[in-house]
């Protein structure tokens, strides 16, 4: 290699290898963030299992597995804009990943109804409806608050990023040999239907 | 002797990355550049102001405890001045330290690159480090006072007191995100960025740390930024996590705690050791000893450091199970450690020792270390460690490894990059009477408080009973001769970048690693051609014809 071509190539350096390996790194340092939660709920599950069991009861499983649904769904639709664009299909990859920004809507709404309705009742933190209740059930419903409340702000956060993605893609910045952004984006927004996937069970499936 | 088969240095047109020319000039080609090598200068300058600020509070600590009583401050603002003393020190200082400026200065041109894997990236970084010292800044200015937990800001304490602990949460959050962001970027620049035929046992040993170092940055960083959250949470909202009233255990604060921070102390020291390994062959003129150990050293530290966290809460309250599983661990990290020591020892055997002042920092920093690693055994013992817990003897050893240790690393590495940093000399001269007097400052400083931790001198207390004075005193006189060469320093090194001799040597040491076969100072992107790595680093031949002795004047 010619050292004029070299300084051209060090000028458009691109390694999407290397792109996707940062990318799983920075994966590993968010399972980690939630890790720590996760310890911590294991922790107070083992203490006061009986009244996780009780606290668990208050919430809607049907409402949590309907958002389940919902957030695959959503994972399966920005995969398939991933092939999409591979595929050199712009419009059809345009389309999913607004589909997919619309599902992530619904689940945020959903989630919005379903706390609303615990605030109705009386069920937040420091509330005194909550403090009259047992230590198993406040350390419950704080630690639901604060998990489901960081799943969401990452849910909001992928939903900025594919808003992003379908832009550069309809700008051309995301061609179906230059898409390693969007499958970054793709790997995300997996991560955050994986957490979701433990939060249902441990928070909804208890009963 | 070359190591490299392309000449690798530049024809002499390139303009060196100083003078650089990009789309910005000004200050602005330097705040908005992602050049690794300016990014590491300005790391550099942020530190060292950050750094000389921690030092200017040890201080004044020191200068309180002169004598029992009050001597120059209430005990409000003793609090607040250890508490902003450890936090600038651990999460400005130390913990960014050696990766974030010679780190980034010379990973990439040690492994054969012309940057880091993630330039923009590496700036972001910058700037979230710059946020993070922002918010500390604030903190300690806006009304309600700057924190007074120390810097472990444990709970419950965290959560009831009225001073600015929200911000300085925020600030350290910012930094850790900075930190995982450099980690990240030199994980994937060492798989990614080598030069052809650079296998991973061509690797200069530097690199095996900083690689090892940004594992545990990117895998240990994300604990304590969800436990800082979860304590402003606490404050915000009362959920209770913590809290014994509402059923929350304030010991699995300190668990979550440790689990980042211990692997901390070794994010800190790590670095260091691999400046350490990198500058005793350059001034033994001989090939390391045991390169494959010290590289899986650092591996194999970086992995049992990671475990044995609950050694700092043995008199906290858990089971004898984990109190013994803990403290076997805890005594496990001291071998690969050692091996790491013995290693140095064994090159220098028989070497052409050459005592410039990069070597004897380093030398410096294996004795210290090594009071301090032992003395960090002792406290791993579970009945030494209920004797001196929360002592001036932790502070001791505390301060022997990370500024006997790291700081000492740092102050090695930037004698000996210094030349290749800035294309000048420092004062050479000065620089060994510095030397001598931080090194005699340094014991003088932190050995009394051995002594008295061991007879029962609390740490952080403000006050003390009279039969401890005499060692107080000493370890104050102490801290006057260590800021003496620490001022002898900064005026050297200003000095030397403003107008220090001009070198143009491209390897005034004779080291053999990549960066001394590039122009000093490098140019923008390093290499004019990727070289291609033949042989391993570090193949010193005693009595070749080219043998450069290290001239010193």
């Amino acid at each position: 290699m010619s050292t004029q071509e070299h300084t051209a190539a060090a000028h458009v350096h691109r390694d999407d290898v290397g792109s996707r390996m940062g990318m799983w790194l920075f994966l590993f340092t968010e399972l980690l963030l939630f890790g720590g939660l996760f310890l911590l709920y294991s922790v107070y599950r083992f203490t006061y299992a009986d009244q996780f069991h009780i606290a668990a009861k208050e919430l809607n499983t049907i409402v949590g597995a309907f958002n389940t649904a919902v957030l695959l769904t959503s994972s399966l639709t920005m995969a398939l804009s991933i092939v999409a664009i591979q595929r050199n299909q712009k419009l059809l990859s345009i389309v999913l990943q607004m589909i997919t920004i619309l599902l992530a809507l619904f689940f945020m709404v959903n989630k919005y109804f379903e706390w609303t309705a615990k605030f109705h009742h009386g069920i937040y933190p420091g509330s005194e409806e909550l403090l009259s209740r047992q230590p198993g059930e406040i350390l419950f419903f704080g630690l639901y608050y604060v998990m489901t409340g960081l799943h969401g702000l990452h849910v909001l956060v992928g939903m900025v990023l594919i808003a992003v993605m379908a832009r550069m893609t309809r700008q051309g910045t995301i061609t179906h040999n230059n898409y390693v952004r969007l499958e970054n984006t793709g790997l995300y927004w997996h991560l955050v239907d994986i957490i979701w996937i433990f939060l249902f069970p441990l928070f909804y499936l208890i009963t | 002797m070359s190591s490299v088969a392309v000449a690798t240095g530049s024809n002499g047109h390139e303009p060196s990355y100083l003078d650089y020319k990009g789309k910005h000039s000004g200050i602005l080609g330097w705040i908005l550049s992602t050049d690794h090598k300016r990014i590491g200068l300005l790391y550099l300058c942020a530190l060292s102001v950050f750094f000389l600020v921690g030092v200017t509070f040890g201080f004044l600590m020191r200068l309180e405890l002169i004598s029992p009583g009050r001597t120059i401050m209430d005990p409000q603002t003793y609090n607040s001045i250890f508490t902003l003393h450890g936090v600038i020190m651990i999460f400005l200082f130390v913990v960014p330290g050696l990766p974030a400026v010679f780190g980034n200065f010379f990973l990439p041109i040690l492994i054969g690159a012309k940057d880091v894997a993630f330039p923009r990236i590496n700036l972001l970084s910058w700037y979230l480090y710059m946020l993070g010292g922002l918010l500390a800044v604030i903190s300690i200015l806006l009304p309600g006072g700057p924190a007074d937990t120390g810097w472990t800001f444990y709970i419950p304490y965290a959560v009831r007191t009225n001073t600015n602990v929200m911000l300085a949460l925020f600030a350290a959050f910012t930094l850790g995100f900075s930190s995982i962001l450099t980690g990240l970027n030199f994980v994937t620049t060492v798989h990614r960025l080598r030069a052809p035929g650079m296998s991973w046992f061509k690797m200069p040993l530097s690199v095996w740390s900083l690689y090892a170092t940004a594992w545990v940055q990117i895998l240990a960083t994300p604990i304590i930024g969800i436990t800082l959250l979860l304590v402003a949470v606490e404050r915000l909202l009362g959920v209770g996590i913590f809290d014994p009233a509402l059923g929350g255990d304030p010991v699995l604060y300190q668990h979550l705690f440790w689990i980042y921070s211990h692997p901390a102390v070794y994010i800190m020291i790590l670095p260091a050791m691999g400046v350490v390994s990198e500058i005793i062959p350059v001034f033994a003129r001989r090939t390391i000893f045991g390169y494959k150990f010290i590289a899986f050293s650092s591996i194999a530290i970086a992995l049992f450091g990671s475990l044995v966290w609950a050694h700092h809460m043995f008199t906290a309250g858990m089971s004898n199970t984990s109190q013994f599983l803990f403290s076997l661990l805890t005594m496990l990290v001291a071998i690969p450690s050692a091996i790491k020591v013995f290693n140095w020892i064994a090159t220098l055997y028989k070497g052409s020792i050459e005592l410039a002042t990069p070597m004897l920092f380093v030398l410096a920093f294996i004795f210290l270390f090594s009071i301090g690693g032992l003395t960090g055994v002792m406290q791993g013992i579970l009945s030494v460690d209920i004797q001196v817990h929360d002592t001036s003897f932790i502070v001791a050893h505390f301060h022997y490894v990370m500024f006997g240790g790291t700081g000492f690393g740092f102050f090695a590495a930037m004698h000996y990059w210094f030349p290749k940093m800035f294309g000048k000399m420092y004062n050479r001269k000065l620089a060994k009477v510095y030397f001598w007097l931080l090194f005699v400052g340094f014991n003088v400083l932190y050995f009394p408080m051995f002594i008295m931790g061991w007879l029962g001198m609390p740490r952080r207390y403000y006050d003390y009973l009279p039969e401890f004075h005499s060692y107080h005193f000493i370890s104050t006189i102490g801290s006057w001769i260590l800021v003496a060469g620490m001022i002898l320093m900064v005026y050297n090194i200003f000095k030397s970048v403003l107008k220090g001799t001009i070198i143009t040597d491209k390897n005034p040491w004779g080291g053999e690693t990549l960066e001394w076969r590039i122009d000093t100072p490098p140019i923008h992107e390093n290499f004019i051609e990727i070289p291609v790595v033949e042989t391993d680093p570090y193949q010193y031949k005693m009595n070749e014809p080219d043998f450069k002795k290290v001239s010193d004047n």
